[in-house]
């Protein structure tokens, strides 16, 4: 894959506290990359190095392979798009879009043209001649969008475009922003904290902690393989159950034991590298969990419903089972009263065990 | 049975069910409670301590001297006259010369306004740089120039005299607009420092990214945003300045004495009867250019001081 974006040992810090430490990162032409993590971790601050507007304090960054580290963010070939849209108040839309243009001394026909383009390709057309304080949230974020749009630019960098708008609007602006990666086919690079934003818009994921990039790789992969407990506990809502124990021998066969009660690992990948003693926790995602007539195999396990959270479309209990909490995702239509024991199976083909030190995959 | 339920509610609410009136909507309130007495009555108290002295001023401009002398300073005048208004501005003597207090009005003015343009145009640019443009050592500058605003004028006073001798312009206007837009700085800086850090940053990263240069940013970004802190700024040099009267007495010679120096030569020159009359009208004469500055701008100010509110 041609490389659009690369990023060489970046590092950066303030005073005493590091940011960013030694960060590699290679983005494909045409890719959609997201950079997920929680507040302060990083990854708003590399994409503003990316941007040019953050200093790196060590490192390179190369955009269409030309190396970028010590340009101006106008040279770099970039259009970035703000939580806060960052509209310029007092002029018009039209204004807005073509400020960085004029800047640029383009000719006037030639403004008009792409303002034009990016008014059709965004629907923003009937908008131009109004003030950004006319404008709602959404509508404010597709000119914030047009701005970049116009400037014709290889990369296209979003810095948490959505968490200020309401939860339907961001809904239908996140297929928006998918629909025109799609035509555009340009590099993203999307900063957010939504899981949902990252797994449904993203070719790739980062996922960040403390300035480093804990996994990268396709959404599918980071939701079924994670490669750390962090990761596996930051993607799913609800999020991932871990149940620690250590690993023990049953006839032969590696099984997971927990406070007395055994799990066959029959279907882990890699049953073969668990040596027995060894201390570990097992991460079940509350939808690989199946439920009483659906609990089937060679295993099943016993436990009771201690709460029971309807969300319409599924319902999630939660279950006391060999002393955890732990919680299971069910259809919205059935239905159980807390008291109720149930049985349950686990599909280990599905579930991802993790060393209790290093809290690395195995 | 149930009238007792409701005594113990509470009077006001028993006495309303008693007179048939079901409670609904926007609570009754008494227009006399004591409250109202204690509030109205202090703030009124206030303003007449404030607006009498005032009202002394106005009416004894506008008398004539036989009736001042009569006593009577709060009495309203029974002759209107503004004849002392005239003298004070046009004849009025200030030891030397006798041409009222018009000579320094002139000479405040041409004093404020190249001060008040020239210390807020450096003053914003320093504080948009200051905010924005985090170069290096911007802390440590910003701190110098705070520090400055807290060391008394009075040490300063000789150094700058000597200074201001050595490059030839003491005793000049120039001298002194150079003294007032130096020494309204570090108070100007901060206002425009933190009202440019209030703005969202983003704004200013967006028109980075747009390309925009150090000026450009400034001219069509910042300024158009920043109207509220400018009325603010241009209050404050404006009122500052025209009522200075050490810098003008000190930094000046006698033809280029603002008018407050004036006002002062005019009410303490000692020849023959005191003239309450004109000392009044000129003390009002010269304190009218910052108070009507108050009543155009009023509201643009207080907006603007919200805005410029002292912030990191």
């Amino acid at each position: 894959m041609q490389k659009s974006v690369s990023i060489k040992d970046l590092s950066l810090s303030f005073g005493a506290v590091n940011v960013l430490e030694n960060l590699n990162l290679d983005i494909g032409d045409g890719e959609f990359l997201v950079l997920l993590g929680s507040s302060g971790c990083g990854k708003s601050t590399l994409l503003n190095c990316i941007a040019g507007l953050l200093e790196p304090t060590g490192g390179q960054i190369f955009i269409k392979n030309k190396n970028v580290t010590w340009e101006e963010p106008k040279d770099r070939g970039i259009g970035m798009v703000f939580q806060s849209y960052a509209l310029y108040p007092q002029m018009t839309v039209e204004k807005n879009l073509s400020f960085g243009l004029q800047v640029a001394k383009m000719p006037r026909p030639e403004i008009e043209k792409r303002i034009a383009r990016a008014a059709e390709i965004l629907q923003i057309g009937p908008l131009l001649k109004r003030k950004p304080s006319e404008l709602s949230g959404g509508q404010r974020q597709r000119v914030a969008i047009g701005r970049a749009l116009v400037r014709d630019v290889d990369v296209f960098l979003f810095d948490e475009p959505l968490s200020n708008l309401d939860a339907k609007l961001r809904s239908e602006l996140r297929v928006e922003i998918k629909r025109l990666h799609q035509s555009l086919k340009n590099t993203m690079i999307y900063v957010t904290h939504d899981q949902i934003e990252a797994l449904t818009l993203a070719d790739r994921i980062a996922i960040m902690k403390s300035g480093v990039i804990q996994q990268l790789a396709d959404p599918n992969t980071i939701y079924n393989e994670p490669r750390n407990m962090f990761v596996a506990g930051f993607i799913g809502s609800p999020s991932m159950n871990f149940l620690r124990g250590e690993i023990a021998e049953r006839g032969g066969k590696p099984v997971f034991l927990v406070n007395g009660v055994d799990f066959s690992l029959d279907g882990y990948k890699a049953a073969e590298r668990l040596q027995p003693g060894r201390k570990v926790v097992l991460g079940v995602r509350p939808e690989h969990v199946k439920v009483n007539e659906e609990a089937a195999g060679a295993e099943t396990h016993q436990a009771t419903v201690d709460i029971e959270e309807p969300m319409g479309a599924d319902n999630l209990l939660w279950l006391k089972h060999a002393g955890h909490t732990m919680s299971v995702r069910v259809g919205g239509a059935r239905r159980f009263a807390p008291g109720t024991a149930v049985t349950l199976s686990f599909d280990m083909g599905l579930a991802s065990l993790f060393d209790a030190g290093t809290e690395e995959r195995i | 049975m149930s009238d007792r339920v409701v005594l113990k509610v509470g009077p006001a609410l028993a006495a309303a069910t008693k007179a048939g009136i079901e409670p609904y909507g926007a609570k009754p309130r008494r227009v006399l409670s004591g409250r109202n007495i204690m509030l109205y009555g202090t703030l009124t108290l206030a303003a007449l301590y404030y607006l009498l002295p005032l009202y002394v001023m106005v009416v004894t401009s506008m008398k004539g001297m036989p009736e001042i002398r009569l006593g009577n300073i709060f009495s309203p005048p029974l002759e209107v006259t503004f004849e002392p208004w005239a003298k004070a501005w046009a004849s009025a003597c200030t030891g030397l010369n006798c041409d009222g207090l018009s000579r320094g009005f002139w000479n405040s003015v041409r004093i404020t306004i190249p001060s008040t343009l020239i210390s807020i145009l450096v003053a914003s640019v320093n504080g948009y740089a200051l905010a924005n443009w985090k170069f290096k050592g911007a802390d440590v500058f910003f701190t110098i120039l705070i520090v400055g605003a807290f060391i008394p004028y009075q040490v300063m006073i000789y150094p700058i005299v000597i200074v201001l001798r050595e490059m030839g312009i003491y005793g000049t206007l120039t001298g002194l607009v150079i003294v007032h837009t130096i020494f309204g700085m570090p108070i100007l800086t901060l206002l425009f420092r933190n009202y440019f850090s209030s703005l969202p940053e983003e704004l200013f990263k967006a028109a980075r990214i747009d390309g925009a240069g150090f000026w450009q940013i400034y001219f069509r970004i910042m300024l158009p945003m920043s109207l509220p802190i400018f009325v603010v700024a241009m209050i404050l040099q404006i009122t500052g300045i025209w009522n200075d009267f050490l810098f003008g007495v000190v930094f000046t010679r006698p033809e280029y004495y603002p008018m407050t120096v004036q006002l002062n030569n005019i009410v303490n020159s000692v020849q023959g009867v005191k003239e309450y009359n004109v000392n009044m009208a000129a003390t009002l004469l010269t304190g009218a250019v910052p108070l009507i500055v108050y009543f155009v701008s009023g509201r643009l100010f207080v907006r603007g001081i919200a805005a410029g509110a002292v912030k990191g």
